[in-house]
């Protein structure tokens, strides 16, 4: 009995997972004690999102044991999961636009009661762990954070002794991220275990009670984060000394060379997002950052400032003093004006094409890859392989499909594409959305380059501890604002949170349809 | 007089109704799971051909109606497997399913070309059908036209009332995300899949066994492509495609009476399904109503599970 | 054991030309079992329908004289499929390219000149892309399915074209009979081979079939409507116009119906009839897809269509096969192929225990 008393609420001995040739888990074992608050810590890639899936039963292990109160389990499927008392909160929320929230939760819920009653209940834990919902309104039109509110009172009310996080605060404010952290601490205190996936080391110090590194598919080690230092931490986690990157010593002009004077741009979407007068200006050699929780309209001025949207005046936005508002995506990039959109597969490239073919989706023109409508297959593979040698990515050669590279070659492959063409602008969304820390030091390091001689880059990204210390200047993005930009030195994380909270409240309607379906 | 022809026209309307809302709500369920089966022209011919066949053999109705959704259902198994577990693109599956049906029901049904079959008998309602006008038009209808309106209403109330209905329009609005919850995805798709494939054979059965009734080869002319367009115009929703199917079996009677009255060639009334069909599937995607955002998110996208 | 299935990286070269033929064994296998459930006897019937059409020269000359309009449908058609364009109402098309150039054949009946056959395949491609343009700015302005309009168009262009061959244009000598004039020999293709069907229109359909492979697989607008096809954002970002492509490939696949429907009026048939093709326009979906939507492969499966028309009549005289036993052949062959496609795109392959891949 004693012996029960003490079992860890979760134990994991000798997972392993396999896919084709990859090890996605190798050998993993830790445990989770009742009511701790416990990290997966690793970076993209390390392996914690096929951990968690096991755990769940969205995914079944190769081989190992998981035990649950000190008795080994077998967990087939999600409904075995919740049945056992594990409930999860996913990264990309598994929600359903056009459903309510009533009807989104009785989804998640085996045995859900009859729907009146189940929407008193969600009234009443809501209330009671601090998470205001209303189950009659639809999902689309909810913020991300009213969003993941659903999933986590869906996981509350099946009273589950084991909460699993996956990345949970990516998209949310750091006032957002504060709040959630009080609800997790109370869950905490009642005995509920709590699994926090997560690669912010920062949050990790202030939430968990223990955790476990993964590197490679493998643990590679165990701390206690109050005690442990965050450089420790990234150490453990990165696997060698942490690189410093070479900040640049280049001036930044006083003329601009990108400027966006007023940009208004209706959106066509059924849930998206209107851009209303946005304005800045990018000087040469400037890197100008622009933050902002997803879904604010990040795509959409992406898109606006890479031409795939056209606007009706072309003075909105200059470069080099000549106005190229009107013109589409091709026709800015003859006028010098790059762009890297947000997803790497399927917008920045064709993943069923030869890295050669993706050259000529934005090199074409500009590098003569086709000439008088017919394509230079030669020079398309010369380029290619460029890109290949400069940025070393990992691929079979230029032959290769797109969709053989892994995430972090893709991302440097499609950023040396548009690098290499040496634009006077470049537009750049997400730059290292779930790319290794290699992969993201080597484009960090390029666009210093690039604005070393001259190129004019704005780098749009959620992620703020990026934009601190890749940009120069940078300004928030909230509903389809723009706020005014401060000089990135001089900017301290509270002011950017607030900033992306809003002048409008946190309560923002901002519920972009696309803006749970980002590439993991 | 004037009653007895708006009582002929009407019950007119309501049989040249009655296979299109057979086809179309089976279709709105297979489309609300995420799935667009374009081969309803195929399944209905091979519902039709089953149901006279059978008919025809056994001299019971009742026997062929079965075999017309079991034949139905058939071909929708066929296009499942090759969607949902072979992963092939639905369109082009559905051409072929479509392509397939016309072929095979010819082949089958060429020894019972011009062979008559009785037309199923009307169901008079207990005296409800001697009512003055709507007596003999709503309720001295043949069972199946009964059925496709029960049919209709069980598909909204289990769409709307039911958790296995809530699931499939889940899985339909995002199958990864409903898989991720553990709901099973291919089997609810499969089971919509050929729930739909059985409602066009009906469909089929009705042409075949009531409406004309006979056997022809190709005798739907375009029906299953019709209903197609309705679940569109009836935004995916159960009752707006009932009356999508009433105003389209109008405006097939109404050419149809129209042709003797004006001195036009026949085929220029024959157009008028056709070119209704494109007008209302313009209107409702010009309209400000934009009735194509009520599409299932993941309407038409294959799924493999576990990825 | 258990059988374990993996998705490929990338689709298998090899198994993607393995495929067709894998499909055409199954279909041949099917057909066996089918003519022996229709009472036939399989081994002979099979011959007939497969074999016997190619035996001869003249055999061979009648299947080009088939193949022709397939192969010309299909290779526009093709090209819209890789861009994600369904139009499946070839046969629409062709019909009303058939009545543009049957129009100028009749308006100019009984007089002679070289330029009368240029200005029907020039009616008759403009007729086609005429009709074709219905869907297409349907799709573009309104976001209509070019699926369901170009088929409903079909069934109005069959009952336009019998307007007139029951009206207006019936041939006054013709014993009222549903059909036109025969066309006077200068709206006539002159033949290629004595003693054939053969016409100039086949020649022109190799000569198209060449152009539509090096566009594909050489020019700009080719690598466009492959990534509009593929990847829809990737296509608006490298500054492709949707709409556009919309456009070209329906307009190019409506003229090609239409070129294919002069041809058959002003060769094989000479005249206007109420039914033009025995389904050419449908048939020309799965020549398509067989021939892998390459136009080399789509020379290749139009012969064998063309033998499963031809082979359907040889079997119809020889063994009281049912007509429309073509059709379920070609439907089968659709099927399996698309069924066999699962083959390079996924790799099958027996494990000692029972887990489901996946990738990451």
């Amino acid at each position: 009995m004693d012996e029960e008393q003490r079992a860890p609420r979760l134990a994991l001995r000798d997972i392993s997972k396999r896919f084709q040739s990859v090890v996605a888990n190798d050998h993993i074992s830790f445990s989770v004690a009742p009511g701790q608050v416990h990290a997966l810590l690793g970076e993209n890639g390390a392996g914690k999102s096929t951990l968690v899936k096991i755990i769940y039963g969205v995914l079944q292990a190769d081989e190992g044991q998981i035990l649950w109160d000190g008795r080994p389990v077998t967990i087939d499927s999600p409904h075995q999961a919740r049945g056992q008392g594990i409930g999860m909160v996913f990264q990309h929320f598994s929600l359903f636009e056009a459903m309510t929230v009533l009807e989104n939760i009785a989804l998640g819920i085996d045995n859900a009661p009859d729907l009146k009653e189940l929407a008193d209940r969600i009234v009443t834990v809501s209330r009671k762990y601090g998470l205001p919902l209303d189950p009659s309104r639809e999902i689309h039109t909810l913020s991300v954070g009213e969003r993941q509110r659903v999933e986590i009172v869906r996981c509350l009310l099946q009273n589950p002794k084991l909460l699993i996080m996956d990345e949970p605060t990516s998209v949310l404010t750091p006032q957002e991220v504060e709040r959630l952290f009080v609800t997790l601490r109370q869950l905490s205190d009642e005995g509920c275990s709590i699994l926090y996936i997560s690669h912010k080391l920062q949050e990790i110090k202030d939430l968990c009670h223990h955790a476990t590194v993964l590197r490679g598919g493998r643990v590679v080690g165990e701390c206690d984060p109050a005690v442990e230092t965050a450089r420790g931490m990234a150490q453990l986690m990165i696997g060698s000394e942490l690189k410093q990157l070479v900040r640049r010593a280049g001036s930044v002009s006083a003329e601009p060379r990108l400027i966006v004077e007023n940009l208004t741009v209706p959106s066509t979407l059924a849930f998206g997002i209107d851009l209303k007068g946005i304005s800045f200006e990018v000087g040469a050699g400037e890197i100008f950052g622009i933050a902002g929780v997803a879904g604010n309209g990040q795509n959409e001025l992406t898109q606006a400032l890479a031409g795939e949207t056209t606007l009706h005046r072309p003075s909105t936005i200059r470069l080099d003093g000549k106005a190229i508002g009107h013109l589409g995506a091709e026709q800015r990039r003859m006028h010098g004006l790059c762009s890297v959109p947000e997803e790497r597969s399927g917008h920045a490239s064709v993943p069923e094409m030869s890295l050669a073919a993706n050259t000529l989706l934005t090199a074409r023109n500009r590098l003569g890859l086709a000439r008088q409508g017919f394509i230079q297959p030669t020079e398309a593979q010369d380029y290619a392989q460029r890109v290949i040698d400069e940025f070393a990515v990992k691929a079979a050669g230029p032959s290769a499909n797109a969709a053989t590279l892994s995430g972090g070659n893709l991302q440097k492959f499609i950023v040396g594409r548009e690098v290499l063409q040496s634009p006077e602008v470049l537009i750049i969304a997400q730059p290292t959305w779930g790319v290794d820390a290699g992969a993201a030091a080597t484009i960090h390091q390029a666009l210093f380059k690039l604005a070393q001689n001259g190129t004019a880059i704005v780098v749009v990204s959620q992620d703020l501890d990026e934009l601190l210390v890749v940009t120069d200047r940078l300004a928030v993005i909230n509903l389809g604002t723009l706020s005014p930009s401060i000089a990135t030195a001089e900017a301290s994380v509270e002011q950017i949170g607030l900033l992306m909270g809003g002048l409008h409240g946190m309560e923002g309607e901002a519920a972009d349809r696309g803006s749970s379906k980002h590439v993991g | 007089m004037i009653a007895e022809s708006i009582v002929n026209i009407s019950a007119a309307v309501i049989s040249a109704s009655t296979p299109l809302l057979f086809v179309a709500a089976g279709e709105l369920v297979v489309e609300r799971s995420g799935v667009l089966n374009l081969g309803v022209e195929g399944m209905m011919l091979m519902g039709a051909v089953a149901g006279f066949a059978v008919t025809l053999t056994t001299g019971s109705p009742i026997l062929g109606i079965v075999a017309a959704a079991a034949a139905g259902a058939v071909m929708a198994l066929a296009f499942a497997v090759l969607t949902l577990t072979l992963m092939a693109n639905q369109v082009a599956t559905g051409l072929a399913l479509t392509i397939f049906g016309i072929g095979l029901s010819a082949l089958l049904g060429s020894g019972f070309v011009g062979q008559p079959v009785p037309a199923l008998p009307k169901l008079h309602l207990a005296g409800l059908s001697e009512l003055p006008v709507i007596g003999p038009v709503l309720f001295g209808q043949d069972a199946l036209v009964y059925l496709s309106v029960i049919l209709t209403g069980g598909v909204a109330w289990f769409l709307k009332r039911t958790r296995p209905g809530m699931m499939l329009r889940a899985i339909g609005e995002s199958a990864a995300s409903a898989h991720s919850l553990g709901l099973p995805v291919i089997r609810v798709r499969y089971l919509a899949t050929l729930f739909g494939g059985a409602a066009a054979g009906l469909g089929g059965a009705f042409l075949s066994l009531s409406y004309t009734p006979m056997w022809m080869e190709g005798m739907t002319s375009g029906r299953g492509w019709i209903a197609l367009a309705l679940v569109v115009f009836g935004s995916w929703r159960p009752w707006r495609v009932l009356a999508g199917a009433y105003l389209f079996g109008g405006v097939t009677i109404l050419q149809l009476h129209a042709q003797g009255a004006f001195h036009l060639p026949a085929q220029v009334f024959s157009m008028a399904p056709y070119l209704a069909t494109i007008a209302v599937l313009t209107i409702i995607s010009a309209g400000p109503w934009r009735g194509r955002f009520n599409a299932p998110a993941d309407l038409g996208k294959p799924f493999r599970p576990s990825v | 054991m258990w059988v374990k299935v993996e998705p490929r990286q990338e689709a298998s070269r090899r198994v993607i030309y393995a495929t067709p033929v894998l499909a055409v064994g199954l279909t041949v296998l099917s057909g066996y079992f089918l003519f022996l459930f229709l009472g036939l006897a399989p081994a002979k019937t099979l011959y007939h329908f497969l074999i016997s059409p190619t035996l001869t020269f003249y055999g061979w000359s009648e299947l080009c004289v088939k193949a022709g309009p397939l192969v010309l449908i299909a290779s526009g058609l093709a090209i819209g499929f890789r861009a994600n364009v369904w139009n499946i109402g070839a046969e629409g098309q062709l019909t009303l390219g058939a009545v543009g150039a049957g129009g100028v054949a009749l308006a100019f009946w009984g007089e002679s000149g070289l330029w009368i056959l240029p200005l029907m395949c020039l009616a008759g491609i403009l007729g086609g892309m005429l009709y074709a343009a219905i869907p297409a700015f349907l799709k573009t302005r309104y976001e209509v399915s070019e699926i369901l309009t170009s088929l409903m168009l079909t069934y109005v262009a069959t009952l336009a074209l019998g307007i007139l061959v029951y009206g207006p244009w019936r041939d006054p000598m013709g014993f009222n009979f549903p059909q036109t004039r025969m066309f006077s020999d200068s709206a006539l293709l002159p033949l290629i081979l004595d003693g054939t069907r053969m016409h100039l229109g086949i020649l022109v359909t190799l000569a198209v079939a060449v152009a539509a492979w090096m566009m594909m697989a050489r020019t700009v607008i080719g690598f466009q409507i492959k990534v509009v096809g593929l990847a829809p954002a990737a296509a608006r970002f490298a500054g492709f116009s949707r709409n556009r492509t919309v456009w070209f490939s329906l307009l190019l696949s409506g003229g090609l119906a239409g070129l294919a429907g002069t041809f058959e009026i002003a060769g094989p048939i000479g005249q206007l009839v109420p039914h033009l093709t025995p389904g050419y326009g449908f048939t020309a979906i799965i020549v398509a897809f067989l021939g892998r939507l390459h136009p080399l492969g789509i020379i290749a499966s139009g012969f064998l269509m063309a033998i499963s028309y031809n082979g359907g009549e040889i079997a119809q005289v020889e063994d009281r096969l049912p007509q429309a036993a073509t059709g379920v052949f070609q439907g089968m062959l659709l099927f399996y192929l698309l069924a066999c496609d699962f083959l390079s795109r996924y790799r099958i392959r027996l494990a000692a225990t029972r887990r489901e891949a996946s990738p990451s």
